[in-house]
């Protein structure tokens, strides 16, 4: 089991479990997380599977691309240090216990 | 990621499984006034089919249309993303160097037009699109009777479009026409094929010279285009045929989009009163009209190597028919997938392709779509068809010619 704890903006913390997926983006929308759109499938088209990485978990992600720092200049919600996109960011083992905040709008 | 397991063959061809022939066409008219049940053989006969009238292999299945969109170098575009092999015959027109190129000459092109559609310019964009959508229906409004397809789902497009792009006024009129020439070219030498190329001259010459740097306003997306030869990127022969992709594939396939998400709402008026009810569900109600009638039903990919696909074999050199709007449809991945429901999870569809050759234009096409649902949201109460609603006919995209309608306002 890989948990990943989804914050809403309103607070309500909402933990799945990732079994299989490869990234995160992808273990939000199969287990139906509000917030997290990812209108392109995960191809980093859109931006619309922002999240803010907690304390603690950011320096242990991998580093972003180009492609995907170019991309967050776009997002509808405030771009903060410590915004991805959930689709580039890909499942490991080290990643159980992972905590992300969601944006208040992705689009 | 490989997720289909595909792999060079070198197992004897006795050891596949069989590929079911069948006689379906999917580019005849029959199939296009109602092509759910020839999609659905397609689907149910096997993973891979072959078909007959045109020998080629198509993939109907979700799993296999999104495995062959995500593996660009074993199943390529530069030979031609329609039936048309570009190793075997020459091209209708000069190949677009994006749609018809491959990874890594994809990448650079694919890279800057990347850049001029990006999240942050349609931030830029966007106040001007959504006043354009609300003086669109506004305009309607006085009207309350007229044809959903010319007159908004053609008539909000070419309200925006042409002008966030920069083009002259003169010659606006070819947009349209050349864009279906485009897309009928991808089929089969069949009539509807055949009658758009032999009447495309004026519309590819319109085309041709509007894309130079000096007919295109500053500040519009082939401008943009343009500039990025100044930093290298690209080269100033590059340049028009880039633009040229974007009056290609701009304009046509957000008409069918819009009208596909207008039709939809007018004969499942449960979902229209959902839309009212809460208006942020436009973007959606948009982006699930694109799953449901797919615009863009079919591209063909052709392989560079021997492949397995889901075990079945396919020689080098083999044209593959993706059948997105009947992946769209696949029960095998989609819950009561003919049902329209606006609030579904829709991530995944493949309507706007996957991988590396997904619409660089989809951004534009959902800010379009979601404006105009938005505004139509908010000041309209009911959409009643009120004519004959008559198809339009093209090799690739899935659309109507009219669509009469009663509009009542809030």
């Amino acid at each position: 089991m890989t948990a990943i704890t989804f914050i809403h903006p309103d607070g309500r913390r909402e933990s799945c479990d990732a079994g299989a997926a490869a990234t995160v983006m992808l273990a939000a929308t199969s287990h139906g997380v509000a917030g997290i759109l990812a209108e392109c499938g995960g191809n980093a088209m859109c931006v619309t599977c922002h999240v803010y990485v907690e304390r603690g978990w950011l320096d242990r992600l991998p580093a972003m691309t180009s492609d995907e720092d170019a991309l967050l200049d776009g997002a509808a919600a405030e771009r903060l240090p410590n915004s991805r996109l959930s689709c580039q960011i890909r499942m490991t083992p080290e990643l159980d216990g992972l905590e992300l905040r969601l944006p208040d709008r992705q689009t | 990621m490989n997720p289909q397991g595909f792999s060079g063959s070198t197992t004897s061809s006795e050891r596949h499984p069989a590929i079911p022939h069948l006689d379906v066409d999917p580019f005849a008219i029959d199939f296009f006034d109602n092509p759910y049940p020839d999609q659905a053989r397609l689907r149910e006969a096997a993973p891979v089919v072959y078909l007959d009238k045109w020998r080629v292999f198509g993939v109907a299945r979700y799993a296999e249309v999104h495995a062959v969109l995500n593996d660009p170098l074993t199943f390529c575009s530069s030979r031609g993303v329609g039936l048309s092999d570009f190793a075997k015959e020459k091209p209708w027109r000069p190949p677009s160097l994006i749609l018809e190129a491959d990874p890594p000459a994809h990448t650079r092109t694919r890279a800057v037009l990347s850049k001029v559609l990006s999240p942050a310019v349609m931030k830029r964009i966007r106040d001007r699109f959504a006043a354009a959508a609300e003086a669109k229906i506004d305009e309607l409004l006085q009207r309350r009777t007229f044809d959903a397809i010319a007159d908004l789902a053609e008539g909000y497009p070419l309200s925006v479009f042409p002008d966030a792009m920069g083009l002259r006024q003169e010659g606006r009129e070819h947009l349209l026409p050349y864009a279906g020439v485009v897309f009928n070219a991808f089929g089969p030498p069949n009539e509807l094929r055949q009658t758009a190329i032999e009447r495309s001259a004026p519309h590819q010459a319109y085309v041709a010279e509007q894309c130079q740097r000096h007919n295109l306003a500053p500040g519009g997306f082939g401008a943009c285009v343009h500039a990025f030869t100044d930093t290298g990127e690209i080269t100033a022969e590059e340049a028009p045929l880039l633009v040229r992709s974007l009056l290609s594939a701009g304009l046509d396939t957000t008409v069918n989009s819009i009208g596909a998400a207008i039709y939809c709402l007018a004969r499942f008026p449960e979902e229209l009163a959902r839309l009212r009810r809460d208006p942020t569900l436009a973007r959606n109600s948009f982006e699930e009209a694109v799953r449901f009638e797919s615009p863009v039903q079919t591209f063909f990919r052709t392989t560079t190597r021997e492949v397995e696909i889901s075990g079945y074999h396919l020689g080098e050199g083999e044209k593959v028919l993706m059948f997105l709007g009947a992946a769209n449809r696949d029960p095998r991945r989609w819950e009561e997938p003919d049902r329209y429901d606006i609030t579904r999870k829709t991530s995944g569809h493949v309507g706007f392709g996957s991988g590396v050759h997904m619409c660089a234009g989809q951004l534009v096409a959902r800010l379009e779509g979601e404006v105009v649902l938005a505004a139509l949201a908010r000041k309209i109460e009911t959409i009643e068809i009120t004519g004959p609603v008559t198809r339009r006919y093209n090799n690739t995209l899935r659309g109507l010619e009219h669509l009469p309608v009663t509009i009542k306002p809030v």
